[in-house]
């Protein structure tokens, strides 16, 4: 895709040349404008930070126990494709978690939009939830729930760990994202509401066809941001999970062999993830930064 | 674009530059410093000069320290959890004042310092001499820390819930196609791997109360430990996995696996630590502890073995 920006019109492409009001200050910025030059400058100076933080770390008198311990390429190479291998645990948990975390969110962002004394105790709940569930480290919640439900032996509810662990997941980010909307839908204009009333459209159909789609569009940003925690909060369903994830599986050859790289092996596995998303995230927001100047403008 | 393209892998060239430069260093070879010969294990202590703190001896182990292992309570406001190791009671507390003792420490001279798993084996300074916390040797270990010599030979056991069909296994056979656990960097997980071979993926859990806690909450059929935490967890007055028995234990396979003392790469105490070994073995001693914290208090010899077949 180009700096344009996917499908979107063409309308308000910038002349060439002209700085990008859209572009915030990301890594590149700065190179772009200085050319060639700024190029060297920024590989010079990058080698000679490097050359000295190289330097700086090498000389600590304890450097040679330190690399052994954790950046020991054999013990990279053995560990990696076993920690690989168990990663793929981790993405499925995050894939259904987040199924079903944007679903229950929406739900629990809606309940707290709802207007009227009628329907008090609705938000009432809802505030509740989200206070309770975001406050509550989700470690505990994975603990309470994953060993707990199943210890209650009750006929009819799944006894897997495993299903209460990635539940957990849900209850606690569903509390944040929920968060994540209703600042959405409080940004929607109240003229658009009103527009759609003088439409003739029923308040449900003004919430479903009118306030909620800008909602949303608008929190896709701090939406994905919330992804990225999810996906390294993965890692938590292990605390009570029969079968090692990508985190697990590194601590159990960590402690085998005394030796702390596979931690790094597993750190580089979440990065390889969390990064294109993270990245994905920023050009989202600057182009909806930009799109929105751009709008001002006319 | 393209200039844009290039000047982007230039720049994550330089980003590449910077991450070798981390980790391109020399790397000497570690010195394991030889132990100083001496008459008996109390003139090689005096000859040491590494202490943490001169005068004393700091022993480290982990919290909560487990029985039979340590015994004897804690205080209230202690730090430490179930067990103050300072008491001197359970295996581990008297091997320690024994070994303490043999190299010319007074009890009043031992102090004890937290020293959680992890920690024992991280590069860096420590704030104790040695940490004795039921740790296995293994060679690959050896590379991170020194051992001691063997203070305890070290089988693994079975529990379960009684009743269960598990309980009926007679071999390493019969554990097949069970779902067995172990708390996580234990030898007892790496025999369920390399001896068992279970046909369903075995589990490890951070500690040991989270393995209890698994097999409480019938995640798994049956948890692997060290013999004596298996008795001690098993207990008729404890029974931390309710309703459980000690099915049986596990037959040596290989080199007999057992606990040492760890010590920072290249500390000389090693050398002495191993000559009060060695001096409380040949004066029996160390099997009087054995007997006493081990075998006496929680039945060791009368579990039944697995057959290998």
């Amino acid at each position: 895709m180009g700096a344009g920006g996917g499908g979107a019109p063409e309308l308000y492409e910038l002349p060439p040349g002209e700085p990008d009001p859209g572009r915030g200050p990301g890594i590149l910025s700065g190179l772009r404008q200085e050319g060639a030059r700024g190029v060297l400058i920024a590989v010079v100076s990058t080698f000679v930070v490097a050359a000295a933080i190289a330097f700086a770390v090498s000389r600590s008198p304890n450097w040679p126990a330190v690399k052994e311990a954790f950046f020991n390429g054999e013990e990279f190479r053995s560990s990696f494709p076993d920690i690989a291998a168990k990663f793929i645990r981790n993405v499925e948990y995050f894939v259904v978690a987040e199924v079903f975390i944007l679903a229950f969110a929406l739900l629990l962002a809606v309940m707290r939009s709802l207007s009227g004394p009628v329907f008090f105790p609705i938000r009432a709940l809802s505030i509740l939830y989200t206070d309770l569930f975001r406050g509550i480290p989700t470690i505990l919640v994975v603990y309470l729930l994953g060993f707990g439900v199943p210890s209650l032996s009750l006929t009819g509810v799944p006894s897997s760990a495993t299903f209460w662990a990635v539940v957990a997941l849900i209850l606690s980010y569903s509390a944040y994202v929920a968060e994540v909307y209703r600042a959405g839908i409080e940004s929607v204009h109240p003229s658009q509401a009103a527009a759609a009333r003088s439409l003739g459209l029923s308040r449900w159909k003004t919430f479903r066809f009118v306030v909620i789609p800008q909602a949303v569009r608008r929190v896709v940003p701090p939406l994905l941001n919330d992804f990225v925690g999810l996906q390294k909060d993965t890692a938590l369903v292990a605390f009570v999970v029969v079968v090692p994830e990508a985190f697990k599986e590194a601590q159990i050859i960590q402690n085998a062999d005394f030796n702390f790289t596979p931690l790094l092996a597993a750190a580089l596995l979440f990065l390889l993830v969390t990064i294109p998303m993270t990245r994905l995230v920023d050009w989202l927001v600057s182009r909806q930064r930009r799109r929105r100047q751009v709008a001002t403008a006319l | 674009m393209r200039g844009s393209t290039v000047r982007k892998i230039l720049v994550g060239l330089a980003v590449l530059g910077l991450l070798a430069a981390g980790c391109a260093s020399e790397n000497p070879v570690l010195s394991s410093g030889s132990p100083p010969v001496g008459e008996t294990a109390a003139d090689c202590a005096k000859g040491v000069t590494t202490y943490v703190s001169p005068g004393a001896l700091i022993v480290g182990t982990d919290n909560p320290a487990y029985p039979p292992y340590f015994q004897g309570g804690a205080a209230k406001g202690s730090q430490w959890k179930l067990n103050d190791p300072a008491t001197g009671k359970g295996f581990e507390s008297a091997v320690a004042y024994a070994v303490a003792g043999a190299m010319g420490f007074s009890a009043d001279e031992v102090r004890w310092a937290v020293a959680p798993f992890n920690q024992t084996y991280a590069p860096g300074a420590k704030s104790w001499d040695f940490a004795i916390e039921q740790i296995s040797y293994s060679a690959k270990r050896a590379r991170a820390v020194d051992f001691s010599d063997s203070y305890y030979d070290v089988n693994q056991a079975l529990v379960a819930v009684k009743g269960s069909p598990i309980t009926n296994a007679a071999s390493l056979a019969d554990l097949k196609g069970y779902t067995l656990a172990a708390p996580l960097g234990t030898t007892s997980y790496d025999y369920i791997v390399d001896v068992i071979k279970p046909t369903k993926e075995p589990g490890a859990f951070s500690s040991l109360s989270d393995t209890v806690a698994a097999i409480n909450a019938h995640q798994v059929d049956g948890i692997v430990v060290d013999l004596p935490t298996a008795l001690f967890i098993a207990d008729p007055f404890v029974q931390e996995v309710k309703n459980s028995v000690v099915v049986g234990q596990f037959p040596t396979v290989g080199t007999p696996e057992h606990f040492g003392m760890t010590f920072v790469k290249g500390n000389p105490l090693v050398g002495c630590v191993n000559q009060a070994l060695a001096e409380l073995k040949s004066e029996g001693t160390l099997q009087a502890i054995t007997t006493k914290w081990l075998s006496e208090k929680t039945n060791v010899g009368a579990v039944p073995v697995f057959s290998t077949s």
